[in-house]
């Protein structure tokens, strides 16, 4: 048998790194159709995240608490700045903003009723109140967004926190998206828009520009709530050092940072993964900030973005956050992504619903298409009934229950009695990037890239 | 009407504001007079009541800001954000409003004697703004729903990315913005805005008026017709 240069069969079929296969995918997509790709959730490439930093536990040189005997208090108080009334959770574990209009009616009485049973608050979103989620959350912080839609002054008045939303860590510098399918009569009537229309949001505050603007829509808010209601500023994760600190100085009583790993419902891919930086990085210079101004303790940092275990939840904190926002992985808790949706406690399969969209359980993001095979993202009279809200809030109070579990099982095992002991002396780094970016020792090293005393 | 005056050159304006939140029976058809304004912002903001305020001088950012039921009038110039999120009521600016007038007000009626800065009507979402003046560009850019009148002349980009929502213009019009027409007037359109006209107090021949509405091509996503999404 003669060698034949066609026999070397991987020489052929060399795939390019630069020109790989999905590189070639999204080329082809963007010749067939001319528009940027638009979907849902958030980065899905590989960063730096809570997963590069482990805890240095108890040993010799520190005490441990008894794991399952003593007290590891969770308490959490936001918004001690100015407000009369501040916010007080028993987790450290909040629900981050996402639309009634993104999300479906029963979704968000879900969220409600799984934060109030857990003592945490739930957020608003684009597109104002629904009376579910306001009946349903004991504590509800009221989003303000660029687009004002639906942002009514008696929402205003029963809302128990006010969250200025100046960017999102998945489209930081954009606004919010909301295609047609999802517009429907009573999503389009709460945000005064005609029904089925492709809704793209502003990514600007109609009535101000820049911190000094800021300034005055905080107090004019507070002025509003009679200085009541503490009145969250939330960025997505891009200066961080620099935005923290004109929010601080506009006058926050707490400061949402949102790292690039945060979701979205829709918006464009190329948003997604390449604007803004890893929550990882947004954690550290946020406290940078906040202890710059001798404000840490008296503004709360809440961190959202890519927030998933109790163990990120516990490097949150001690990496110097107050408080962490979960979107996605309540979303998850609530059945996204899985091959079954649950019908008075017994479990459909979801498989056909997820083929007709091109995907599986496991890799879909098409929140952006109201298709939501398990009920969760969607506008759809059918498919919204798969989310049931008492199933919903059950499994959310235990996933929020479990990272409570985690979160303080770490605390004890550092000694630590109440969770917001935490410290970033707990922590080192396993690779280079999360010590640098984290600024915490590369584990087995005194080493910190980049950080010079 | 039983009369009421808050000094803000010795009163703090939380006080101001803080009576003005009282119940809606206690401040029904109480006047309530507001002197030496000095340009503070905030003034008379969240007004829930049926309430008339009479602010003697130039208020600053958000005046009668998300206001509901309350009649504001303002005898001199307002800064950013006049009536911005109004939901009911009326806002009346006798002198010139700053940038921003009318931002997203959801109902009631905002008169401006004089001009109006940039984005006047910006995301209206249903209330109604009459300019005596002129107003700056942008104006009425994302306006969803409502009306907004300008007497003068309209700046560059007015009506950028409108919805629903209608603008009248009797004078020159820089430029159109996005997605922003000409319209015939119809007669609906004569009678509307003859009443506007004269809720506001001025008198204009409403035919002398042109019709600025949404053509309605961005309401949908559209890869062949070349738009910047």
């Amino acid at each position: 048998m003669s060698e034949h240069p066609i026999q070397f069969k991987r020489v052929q079929k060399e795939e390019s790194a630069l020109f790989d296969r999905g590189t070639m995918d999204y080329i082809h997509r963007a010749s067939t159709t001319g528009l940027y790709e638009i979907r849902g959730l958030g980065a899905k490439r590989k960063l730096p995240h809570f997963d590069d930093l482990v805890f240095l536990a108890a040993s010799l040189s520190r005490y441990p608490l008894e794991g399952y005997r003593e007290r590891c208090v969770t308490k959490t108080v936001l918004g001690t700045r100015f407000a009369k009334k501040p916010i007080e959770l028993d987790i450290p574990i909040t629900i981050a903003g996402m639309s009634f209009g993104a999300l479906s009616a029963n979704v968000k009485e879900a969220l409600g009723r799984a934060a109030t049973a857990m003592g945490t608050s739930t957020t608003t979103g684009d597109g104002g109140m629904t009376s579910e989620e306001r009946g349903s959350s004991k504590t509800l912080v009221y989003q303000c967004l660029p687009s004002r839609y639906g942002f009514k002054p008696d929402d205003v008045r029963r809302a128990d926190a006010i969250e200025v939303v100046i960017g999102q860590g998945a489209k930081p510098g954009g606004g919010g998206m909301l295609l047609g399918q999802k517009v429907n009569p009573r999503v389009a009537s709460m945000r005064t828009l005609p029904q089925g229309v492709d809704q793209r949001s502003a990514s600007r505050h109609p009535d101000w520009t820049g911190p000094d603007d800021l300034a005055i829509k905080i107090q004019e808010l507070r002025e509003i709530t009679d200085w009541e209601k503490p009145i969250y500023v939330k960025v997505g994760a891009t200066r961080v050092f620099n935005d923290v600190k004109l929010a601080v100085h506009a006058g926050a009583d707490v400061v949402v940072v949102d790292g690039m790993q945060g979701g979205t419902a829709a918006t464009q891919t190329c948003f997604i993964e390449h604007a803004g930086i890893p929550t990882l990085a947004a954690v550290r210079q946020a406290v940078d900030a906040l202890e710059d101004l001798d404000m840490k303790g008296k503004v709360q940092l809440i961190v959202s973005g890519g927030i998933r275990t109790g163990a990120d939840v516990a490097k949150a904190i001690a990496m110097g956050a107050d408080a962490v926002a979960i979107g996605q992985g309540t979303l998850m808790a609530l059945g996204c992504n899985r091959d079954v949706y649950f019908q008075d406690g017994q479990p459909v399969s979801a498989e056909a619903d997820y083929a007709a969209l091109g995907t599986q359980a496991g890799f879909c993001h098409h929140c952006h298409t109201g298709k939501c095979p398990v009920g969760v993202t969607t506008q759809d009279a059918v498919l919204e009934q798969r989310l049931q809200p008492e199933w919903g809030a059950k499994h959310l109070k235990n996933y929020l229950k479990t990272l409570t579990m985690e979160l303080t099982t770490l605390a004890r095992a550092c000694g630590k009695q109440d969770v917001h002991h935490l410290e970033p002396e707990d922590l080192v780094a396993l690779t280079v990037e999360a010590a640098a970016m984290a600024r915490v020792p590369l584990a087995g090293t005194q080493w910190i890239p980049g950080w010079r005393e | 009407m039983e009369g009421l005056t808050f000094d803000l050159a010795k009163t703090g304006l939380r006080e101001l504001n803080q009576y003005l939140h009282g119940s809606a029976e206690s401040l029904a058809g109480k006047e309530v007079l507001v002197t030496n304004p000095d340009g503070a912002h905030n003034i008379a903001v969240g007004c829930n009541a049926p309430v008339k305020v009479t602010i003697d001088g130039h208020a600053g950012y958000y005046a009668g800001g998300m206001n509901q039921l309350a009649e504001i009038t303002i005898h001199g110039s307002a800064s950013t954000g006049v009536a911005e999120n109004m939901m009911s009521g009326k806002v009346h600016v006798k002198g010139f409003a700053s940038n921003g007038a009318g931002a997203s007000a959801h109902g009631g009626l905002l008169v401006i004697d004089g001009d109006a800065g940039l984005r006047c009507g910006i995301s209206l979402k249903g209330a109604d703004i009459v300019v005596g003046g002129s107003v700056g560009s942008f104006s009425g850019f994302m306006a969803q729903a409502g009306r907004m009148v300008v007497c003068g002349n309209a700046g560059d980009a007015l009506g950028d990315s409108l919805y629903e929502a209608v603008i009248y213009v009797k004078g020159t019009i820089a430029s159109l913005g996005a997605d922003a027409r000409l319209e015939e007037m119809t007669d609906a359109d004569l009678t509307g805005l003859g009443e506007l006209l004269q809720q506001a107090g001025l008198d204009h021949d409403p035919a002398s008026f042109k019709r600025v509405a949404s053509a309605r091509s961005l309401y949908h996503w559209n890869a062949d017709a070349n738009q910047e999404y």
